[in-house]
């Protein structure tokens, strides 16, 4: 945290009261702390996006190409032709207004443009102007004039928005603002206007396989690192394969497992568990990156990082995938990519889990199977030898994230992995789980340092829901099954809540799982020792 | 202001209904319905088509409840529904009952700092009472279109009318729709988000419904007005030999005039979210996207990156990390 970061209670004291002046007329105020920083050239040329320069959002000069007013309203019109849940929600919205506190970063900021019905009209207002009738009335109707300071508007809140659907849960006609706000993006990107930790990623991922740009033998280094380490703590040393052939399935994980913290020991869990059922497996240092930041630029790019997936498993001649620990990346991995990439049935098997036998269903046709899905079949198959008195120093809780949550409904798998493997597990209230949880604040490609004040607001519905558990039950570690909430909820819980620690499910898994010849463990997979500090609480 | 403007236009156009009926008779009475109802048809028409031909390129349904997995799971049929027959449930949950609207809380931080939710289902309440009430007095209006009348209006009439309440007989739509009305208007002005939020357009339609109940019930309750001669009227309209008996209260005109000015203006508003709910992606497909292919009409080859060139490019570092190679 640095110095200029407000107190909590600073943060907090929000005045809802929205100005007198019309939201109609665009202002926009680039604030340190409230925004990102643009892409840096080298990486938009890269990719071959448009309009490639040195520039700031805080700058008044935008250096956008001299036809950009005409770039922007055929961008729209090409996407009003294509997509009915874009066209539809330009048109449908009565404004009703149920959806304006259920946003995270409207109810961290205040900020009347952050209800997501204000968010869409932002763009709504171009749209009724120049291709609806009623929109020539001008304001009366709604509409207005596209200009810079509209665009600049665009910008500053479709890069305040984590495309987390919550609103959608609520809204009527299912009106989802991370359709607009993907579709406002996009339209950006025609300008050049992105931002670099989305553009960065994305480069990096199109080129080394991977957002973090850990090429090959770095890939190959993580993971050997993770062998050591594992060894250290169980005695026991596992072999995961990287780029072998004619495997039975490939392994996809977010890039952050293998090179961030806390992500890492999610990755041992998955390293040790495969290892004891002896899953015949392998990694790929190319598909490196489940996770796809092309969601959070353009449906083309999403498409051109997808790719590799499929493309690899069938190099590898694998017959299923199954997908790690990661939000967004399940949101690509379900919703787009067989569409996308697809057909996977073409040369994929129908995934049955070699262990239990289980046919699983519902991934009959892209053949790629969450990590959660798999595990708690092992479980509810008995398969696995567990001792969750191992976990019994963590009281825990689970933070459902967006995508599995409202792209999927995978709800009941991890907190049924999560109940096997520890004794004391809380949930949050049921405002804040399931498909009304809260977005970390992160999401969407925000979780950066510049822009670290907004992320705090955005992240204090979840934070505040973290620290009810806590207060009541002792909540010391909060569990999810994603990447960026790993990356980002840590610093998110210090700031509101401190004394809570962010972990995986398959790091739990992995601290309960008796593995065969293993020795005693008198730690966690985190080096933490098991026996449990301070006052022991009793619960169900 | 956009209240103020708004209100303003819907009283200058009570004026014109009043004025011009007695005066015109045939335009207000005639020329001008047919015209509504021909924009209104050719209107929602033509922009349901316009929705209906546009791609849903991908299957993107916003899930509320468990998926379908693993057999033991008990999944969600009707909040993420797999099949076509839950979707079909799902979307008949939300068209008729407003099911997602009916989640609606409210959230506010109190000190500590805590966030709360409360209940908050006057929305709904409000929403539900008006679009239903609206439902069953159109479907009673049909006695003015229909010679004999058939049954099912005349058992909503008798249901409408139950308690037997005064002369004539007070329907309960006819209060229910007011309030509703009354509350929705209330809020948009009260609540300073959604003040903030609403637009000309958004008032212009409830003072619009508010002066179409209005007219209506002083029709009814308190001019009493003859309905023979608009049952002449409306049957003339509807039989394509229309004719305007002398003898119609000014009021009807107004009345009709409110309902022609809205029925044309419903295509080109935010009304059609009547069409739209219908067609949503994120509600009307089933969550089996991992079950079943679903196609992309438009999709086209996009720039990748292939192993070939991931190979090439980093061949020295594959081969020092030990790590096999296609092409040795």
């Amino acid at each position: 945290m640095t110095e200029q970061t407000p107190t909590p209670e600073q943060l907090v004291s929000i005045d809802y009261k929205p100005p007198r002046k019309s939201w109609l007329d665009p202002t926009v105020e680039f604030r340190k702390g409230t925004y990102c920083y643009s892409g840096v050239p080298k990486h938009v040329e890269y990719l071959g996006l448009p309009n490639p320069r040195e520039w700031q959002p805080f700058e008044p000069d935008w250096k956008l190409p001299p036809d950009w007013k005409r770039i922007i309203l055929d961008g729209m019109k090409d996407r009003l032709d294509k997509y009915r849940s874009f066209r539809l929600f330009m048109d449908i919205c009565v404004r009703c207004g149920a959806c304006a506190d259920k946003c995270h970063f409207y109810i961290g900021s205040g900020d009347p443009k952050n209800m997501p019905v204000l968010r869409a009209e932002l763009l709504r207002s171009v749209y009724r102007r120049y291709f609806t009738t009623a929109g020539k009335l001008g304001r009366l109707a709604g509409a207005r004039d596209l200009d810079e300071n509209v665009l600049k508007e665009w910008f500053y809140y479709f890069y305040q928005c984590t495309e987390c659907r919550r609103c959608s849960v609520f809204c009527p006609y299912g009106i989802d603002t991370a359709e607009i706000t993907m579709i406002g993006r996009e339209l950006l990107n025609l300008v050049g206007c992105n931002i670099n930790w989305v553009i960065e990623p994305v480069s990096n991922c199109f080129r080394t396989g991977n957002h973090l740009g850990v090429q090959p033998h770095g890939f190959k280094d993580s993971i050997e690192f993770a062998v050591d380490d594992l060894e250290e703590i169980t005695g026991i040393k596992v072999d995961p394969p990287i780029n072998k052939k004619g495997t039975e399935i490939l392994f996809i994980v977010p890039s952050a497992d293998y090179f961030a913290s806390p992500h890492y020991y999610t990755l041992l869990g998955y390293m040790l568990l495969f290892h004891e059922i002896g899953l015949d497996y392998t990694f790929s240092a190319f598909a490196s990156e489940g996770g796809n930041f092309g969601l959070f630029t353009s449906h083309e790019m999403i498409k051109r990082l997808n790719n590799k997936i499929y493309s690899e498993a069938k190099r590898l001649g694998v017959k299923w995938l199954i997908g790690a620990e990661c939000g967004h990346m399940w949101r690509v991995l379900h919703q787009y990519m067989d569409t996308m990439n697809g057909p996977g049935a073409d040369f994929l098997e129908e995934p049955v889990s070699p262990i239990t036998g289980t046919r699983f269903e519902n991934a009959r046709a892209t053949r790629m199977v969450h990590i959660c899905e798999f595990t708690a079949d092992l479980i509810k198959n008995n398969k696995l030898k567990l001792d969750p008195s191992r976990n019994n120093h963590r009281k825990v809780t689970f933070h459902d994230s967006c995508n599995p949550a409202r792209a999927m409904g995978l709800f009941e798998e991890p907190r049924y992995i999560l109940k096997s493997v520890c004794n004391h597990f809380h949930d949050m209230p049921e405002n804040t789980i399931r498909e009304q949880t809260f977005c970390c604040g992160s999401g969407a490609g925000l979780g950066t340092d510049e822009n670290l004040e907004m992320r705090l607001r955005g992240g204090f519905p979840r934070a505040n829901a973290v620290k009810y558990v806590k207060e009541k039950f002792d909540v010391n570690m909060l569990t999810c099954i994603c990447a960026i909430d790993k990356a980002t909820l840590p610093g998110l819980l210090e700031y509101w809540v401190p004394g809570v620690e962010v972990g995986g499910v398959h790091e739990l898994l992995a601290n309960a799982l008796v593995v065969e010849g293993e020795r005693e463990r008198s730690t966690d997979l985190r080096g933490d020792s098991t026996e449990q500090s301070g006052a022991e609480t009793t619960d169900a | 202001m956009a209240a103020f403007y708004s209100l303003i236009l819907v009283l200058l156009l009570c004026v014109a209904g009043y004025f011009g009926g007695s005066a015109a008779g045939t335009v207000f009475g005639v020329i001008i319905p047919y015209l509504a109802i021909a924009v209104f048809l050719i209107g929602i028409i033509y922009r349901m088509i316009g929705w209906a031909n546009t791609p849903v390129p991908f299957r993107i349904p916003a899930t509320c409840g468990q998926q379908k997995s693993l057999p033991w799971i008990q999944s969600s049929r009707l909040d993420n529904p797999s099949s076509g027959l839950g979707t079909v449930v799902r979307m008949a949950l939300e068209v008729l009952l407003f099911r997602s609207l009916f989640r609606n809380t409210k959230a506010e931080i109190k000190d500590g700092p805590r966030l709360i939710f409360n209940e908050k289902k006057f929305l709904w309440l409000a929403a539900l009472a008006f679009h239903w009430s609206f439902l069953f007095i159109l479907l009673r209006h049909l006695r003015f279109f229909l010679e004999p009348v058939p049954g099912c209006v005349l058992m909503a009439q008798a249901l409408d009318g139950f308690f037997q309440i005064g002369t004539p007989v007070l329907y309960m739509t006819d209060l229910i729709i007011l309030a509703a009305l009354t509350y929705l208007l209330i809020r948009r002005l009260a609540d300073l988000q959604v003040r903030y939020i609403s637009l000309f357009t958004d008032y212009f339609a409830l003072f619009m419904l508010l002066g179409l109940a209005i007219s209506g019930v002083l029709l009814r309750y308190f001019i009493k007005t003859d309905i023979s001669g608009i049952k002449e009227l409306a049957m003339g309209l509807v039989t394509f030999s229309p004719s305007v008996p002398a003898g119609v209260h000014p009021i009807f005109f107004i009345h009709l005039f409110m309902l022609s000015i809205l029925v044309a203006y419903f295509p080109f508003s935010k009304l059609m979210h009547m069409g739209g709910v219908f067609l949503s992606p994120t509600r009307n497909l089933a969550n089996n996207n991992r079950m079943k292919r679903h196609v992309n009409p438009w999709d086209y080859p996009v720039k990748v990156h292939t192993y070939e060139e991931w190979e090439e490019e980093f061949r020295d570092k594959i081969k020092a990390a030990g790590l096999p190679l296609e092409k040795v």
